[in-house]
């Protein structure tokens, strides 16, 4: 079995994934045939043009959506093999997502959006609360813990959902265009708090981006074409200027 | 995760809480219409009981012909009795303590320039035991007065009252039609009987008297028999028929043409009347909470459909289809409880002030509070399985996406 550097089996693995919608005529093949190892601890940066296949594969990784055709290992574990409930249990425990539109519930303070997983998780009141706010402090947010997300800026949405994957302490952050919907300075702090966080908690992130600048974060790049992997290269690590 | 799934469903029902409250509206009338309704019905049957264990439970009525007994009940072709009869009855049946025969009109009473219209009764004085009934001013009849039909009367506290105020009536004069009697008694009050008809709205005089002045006939209608205490009143009852069958010479396997009644039957007969009563307007309440259970599913599925990006987030973040479906199920049960607690407390209300007005006792059954709030609780339970199966069954991508 190839091996590389790091050594250890690959958190997620692609085994020629297909994900097709539609018969016929109308048949799109979102993904054909994806081969993919992203290893524990990688910071990958997905681009690639409109409807290249960037979120249905993000989808299929957060075990959201079922590949039509092909293999999907989570930690070495076959997917395919697994109940939806059991589906549920591993996005409850290894992954965390950060999507474009700031998902977090609406009328409904920071604090309780970040402890949302981890009710699920059946952590205890106090427990739960101390977890949460330390994730928040984490993402530089505690003072803003009892506003709801409409009175809290994209970033500092953002920077939310950051905060409720690191309190559910996910292995994997999910990020389709985290910062699709902010200005290039917000976009830079998410940017280097998904690095730190990386750093600090050695993270697995996955993130799908439009913006050269914010890929060159990342430590690898995976370029998408009409759901093929055209390119997967290290980023050029040249940190970019931010005015 | 219980304690947490109702908290967050209380949540959801108190921030749209005038959606909540009108959502439950059918609820809380289903369930407040129930309650009212059931404790009015036990508070009047309790009355009955109340009414007649004052009667006295040792006391039988004879009237002739079946079934004649009840509100609006009236005596058939049947024969009816004459005093030898009761003579008879207790010369054979020395269980019986007192016996007496009962005339009843309704009649004009004068004294001086008032009138007043009364229920005018021609009884002996072992009616007055009989129904346990004391006077309260002057005395009962004598037996001289009873054995030659003199014009004496006793008046009923209403009568009284109306007639001739707080003043003592005893020696004055009343005028029935041509019939112009001494007062020489006032009856204690009694109060409402079981059918709320005032009881103290009367003048008795003797049996003989009523006869000659007023029927003109020596028939008997009813007979008031007290048996001695201790002494089984069903057993009495039987003796008594088949001393009645023998006397109006009623062949085996003939029917019975008069009914004997004791005060057992005559309470169940009447609290039969309200079940009746109740159950019919049950029905009505059941469709109120049918209504009600149909609004209740509508909110959900509208909760459901504004939330839809809410359960994708929750999918995503790891929460199970049963999750989701518990969420919603327990969101639409709260909402419920909450109508049958408002219900519960409504009609709780209703009922006391009914009870007040009407003068019967509140009889609230905890039976039936408890069993309300359950039913309210499958209502929810019913009502809200298929709005959060709809929610457990989405998809979370197109969740997700749905703006
Ligand atoms: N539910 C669906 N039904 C049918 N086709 C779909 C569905 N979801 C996605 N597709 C198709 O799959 C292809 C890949 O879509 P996907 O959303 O993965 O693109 P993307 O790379 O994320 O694009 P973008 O950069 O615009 O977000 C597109 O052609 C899209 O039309
Ligand atoms: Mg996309």
């Amino acid at each position: 079995m190839p091996q590389d550097g790091s050594g250890d089996t690959p958190v997620i693995e692609f085994r020629n994934i297909s994900r097709v919608y539609g018969t016929g005529e109308a048949e799109v093949r979102a993904l054909d045939g994806v081969d993919l190892k992203i290893h524990h601890g990688e910071f990958v940066a997905i681009m690639g043009p409109s409807g290249s296949g960037k979120s249905t594969a993000m989808n299929v990784i957060g075990c959201l959506d079922s590949p039509t055709g092909g293999e999907y290992l989570f930690n070495g574990v076959d997917v395919a093999g697994l109940s939806q409930d059991q589906r549920a249990l591993l996005r409850r425990h290894y992954l965390g997502f950060v999507f474009q539109g700031f998902n977090l519930l609406p009328r409904t303070p920071a604090l309780e959006n970040v402890e949302l997983p981890l009710i699920y998780k059946g952590i205890p009141p106090e427990e739960r609360r101390a977890r949460a706010m330390e994730a928040l402090e984490q993402v530089g947010l505690a003072q803003r813990a009892a506003h709801d997300p409409s009175e809290l800026s994209g970033g500092q949405q953002q920077r939310v959902a950051i905060a409720r994957a690191l309190a559910a302490s996910s292995e994997v952050l999910l990020a389709d265009e985290p910062t699709g919907n902010l200005d290039s300075h917000r976009s830079v702090e998410i940017m280097e708090l998904l690095v730190k966080l990386r750093a600090e908690r050695n993270l697995t992130i996955v993130m799908v981006t439009h913006e050269d600048d914010m890929a060159a974060f990342a430590d690898r790049l995976i370029w998408m074409v009409d759901g093929r992997v055209e390119r997967d290269e290290p980023t050029r690590k040249e940190v970019p200027h931010v005015g | 995760m219980w304690a947490e799934t109702i908290r967050l469903a209380i949540k959801a029902v108190a921030r749209n809480a005038l959606r909540s409250v009108l959502t439950v509206l059918g609820v809380v009338i289903g369930v407040a219409a129930v309650i009212a309704m059931v404790t009015v019905g036990q508070g009047s049957s309790d009355q009955v009981t109340q009414d007649v264990g004052k009667l006295g439970t040792n006391v039988l009525i004879v009237r002739p012909g079946q079934n004649t007994m009840g509100p609006g009940g009236s005596s058939t072709s049947a024969r009816q009795f004459e005093q030898r009869d009761i003579d008879r009855l207790i010369a054979e049946i020395p269980q019986i303590e007192a016996a007496s025969g009962a005339e009843r009109t309704t009649m004009m009473a004068v004294a001086g320039n008032v009138n007043h219209q009364a229920t005018v009764q021609g009884v002996t004085n072992a009616y007055l035991q009989a129904t346990d009934w004391p006077v309260s001013l002057g005395r009962t009849f004598l037996s001289a007065e009873e054995d030659s039909g003199r014009p004496v009367c006793l008046l009923g506290e209403t009568v009284r009252q109306d007639l001739f105020g707080n003043a003592d009536p005893v020696g004055e004069k009343v005028r029935l039609k041509s019939l112009s009697c001494e007062v020489v008694g006032v009856l204690e009050a009694k109060g409402a009987s079981s059918f709320g008809n005032d009881q103290d709205d009367t003048v008795m005089i003797p049996l003989r008297t009523f006869q000659r002045r007023i029927s003109g006939t020596s028939t008997i209608s009813m007979i008031y028999m007290a048996i001695e205490d201790g002494y089984s009143t069903d057993l009495a009852k039987s003796e008594i028929e088949a001393a009645l069958r023998d006397m109006r010479r009623i062949g085996l396997g003939e029917e019975d043409d008069f009914s004997v009644m004791d005060m057992k039957q005559l309470a169940s007969m009447l609290t039969g009347i309200t079940s009746v009563l109740t159950g019919l307007l049950a029905a009505v309440a059941a469709v109120s909470l049918l209504v009600g259970g149909i609004g209740i599913m509508n909110i959900m599925l509208v909760s459901v459909t504004e939330r839809t990006r809410e359960i994708g987030i929750r999918l995503a973040i790891g929460a199970q289809a049963r999750q989701v479906l518990q969420q919603f199920l327990v969101e639409a049960i709260v909402l419920s409880l909450m109508g049958g607690l408002l219900g519960i407390a409504l009609g709780l209300g209703l009922a006391a002030i009914a009870a007040n007005v009407m003068a019967i006792p509140f009889s609230p059954d905890p039976l039936v509070v408890l069993g309300a709030f359950g039913f309210s609780a499958l209502v929810g339970v019913v009502f809200g399985y298929f709005p959060a199966r709809r929610a457990a069954r989405m998809d979370p991508i197109e969740a997700l996406r749905h703006q």
